[in-house]
């Protein structure tokens, strides 16, 4: 099914909402930095999956939101044994 | 527009929740048992919390001209204890013919441990064995991308189950496509935070198309909406998008599902 809106109109509506969000996000470092053992939070594996993802957000799309997932998701492994296989 | 919740837990919503639904177009609801924000201590809790399914709440949704459909399980999260899982797996049968039910669920995963594999594979037996519908939870978070692979493994292994009778929920971007290109029914949750919202719902609605597309609002303990799917319902109209490919996800999409359930009638 098709997407009905065009580009342009997708920028036009979602334009603040993003803008607000990477504001929020920038706020949200910043309050990270500020705190008492910031040196020790930039090494926990989460602000890790953060930079991360904040990587993925400048690469190609679109996929960018299910690799942003992916940055934040456990690995499978498929050599996994169910309790009901044969 | 009239639709249909295929996924919301009343038992944890207010009365002024079915009105509220009802003004907004609700015509009938699913209700999965779930864990109830505490560990239950014994399998009588779990008849109690059956016949508040099965008996309490379709009064209360009708009350409002909504209709009421359950399904029965012991979540993933108290599936941890599998001698408990045992004991309510085993008076679920005694339930399972009670007009509103529409199946074994919201089974599943939850940390994604070797129990809750268990508990999930004797779960899909005994709705193999009944020939019942399957509505399936996925983990949360981190855990949601192996936990849904695992589930998809486990599914495949029940051959017994035909994909077109059961439905994997609380689908997101990373796991979609996994769970249609193996023939389930998908489910989709709007839930602040940690699931998905109005808007990515409508972008993976314009990427995957509408065939066996459900969304819900999963309305519980937690913050969340049970006015979630009215607000997918105006996201894609201000989309562009046409009144009947809307309708067929919030409304035909379900009742094609439902209907797969020999005890579900198209009317009251
Ligand atoms: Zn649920």
């Amino acid at each position: 099914m098709a997407q009905q809106l065009t580009a342009k109109t997708a920028l036009d509506r979602y334009f603040l909402e993003t803008r607000c969000k990477i504001i929020e996000i920038a706020a949200n470092l910043d309050r990270i930095d500020r705190g008492d053992g910031a040196a020790a939070a930039v090494q926990d594996p989460r602000m890790v999956q953060i930079r991360e993802a904040v990587q993925t957000l400048l690469g190609d799309g679109p996929g960018r939101a299910e690799k942003c997932q992916l940055v934040f998701s456990i690995p499978y492994d498929d050599g996994w044994s169910p309790p009901n296989s044969k | 527009m009239k639709y249909i919740d295929p996924h919301i837990h009343m038992v944890s919503r207010l009365t002024d929740d079915y009105e509220r639904m009802a003004h907004a177009g609700c015509v009938a609801l699913s209700e999965p048992a779930f864990w109830a924000g505490f560990d239950r201590g014994s399998a009588l809790a779990f008849r109690d919390y059956f016949r508040q399914l099965t008996e309490y709440e379709p009064k209360r949704a009708a009350q409002y001209g909504i209709r009421h459909f359950c399904w029965l399980c012991i979540n993933a999260k108290e599936a941890e204890d599998v001698e408990l899982s045992r004991e309510v797996i085993a008076m679920i049968p005694e339930f399972l013919d009670r007009p509103n039910v529409l199946g074994i669920g919201e089974i599943g995963l939850n940390k994604n441990t070797p129990n809750e594999s268990t508990i999930f594979c004797e779960h899909l037996e005994l709705a193999a064995s009944r020939d019942e519908l399957v509505l399936i939870h996925t983990p949360h978070l981190e855990d949601k991308f192996k936990g849904t692979r695992m589930i998809l493994d486990m599914l495949k292994n029940e051959s017994r189950l035909k994909p077109d009778r059961v439905c994997v929920d609380h689908a997101e971007e990373h796991t979609i496509k996994h769970i249609l290109d193996a023939g389930y029914w998908c489910g989709m949750t709007l839930y602040p935070v940690t699931k998905c919202t109005p808007q990515r719902s409508t972008d993976l609605i314009e990427t995957y198309g509408t065939d066996r597309l459900l969304v819900n609002s999963a309305g519980d303990w937690g913050p969340s909406d049970p006015m979630a799917v009215p607000q997918l319902i105006l996201e894609m109209r201000l989309r562009g998008h046409g009144e009947q490919t809307i309708s067929k996800v919030v409304h035909d999409n379900p009742f094609t599902f439902f209907s797969k359930c020999r005890r579900f009638k198209a009317e009251s």
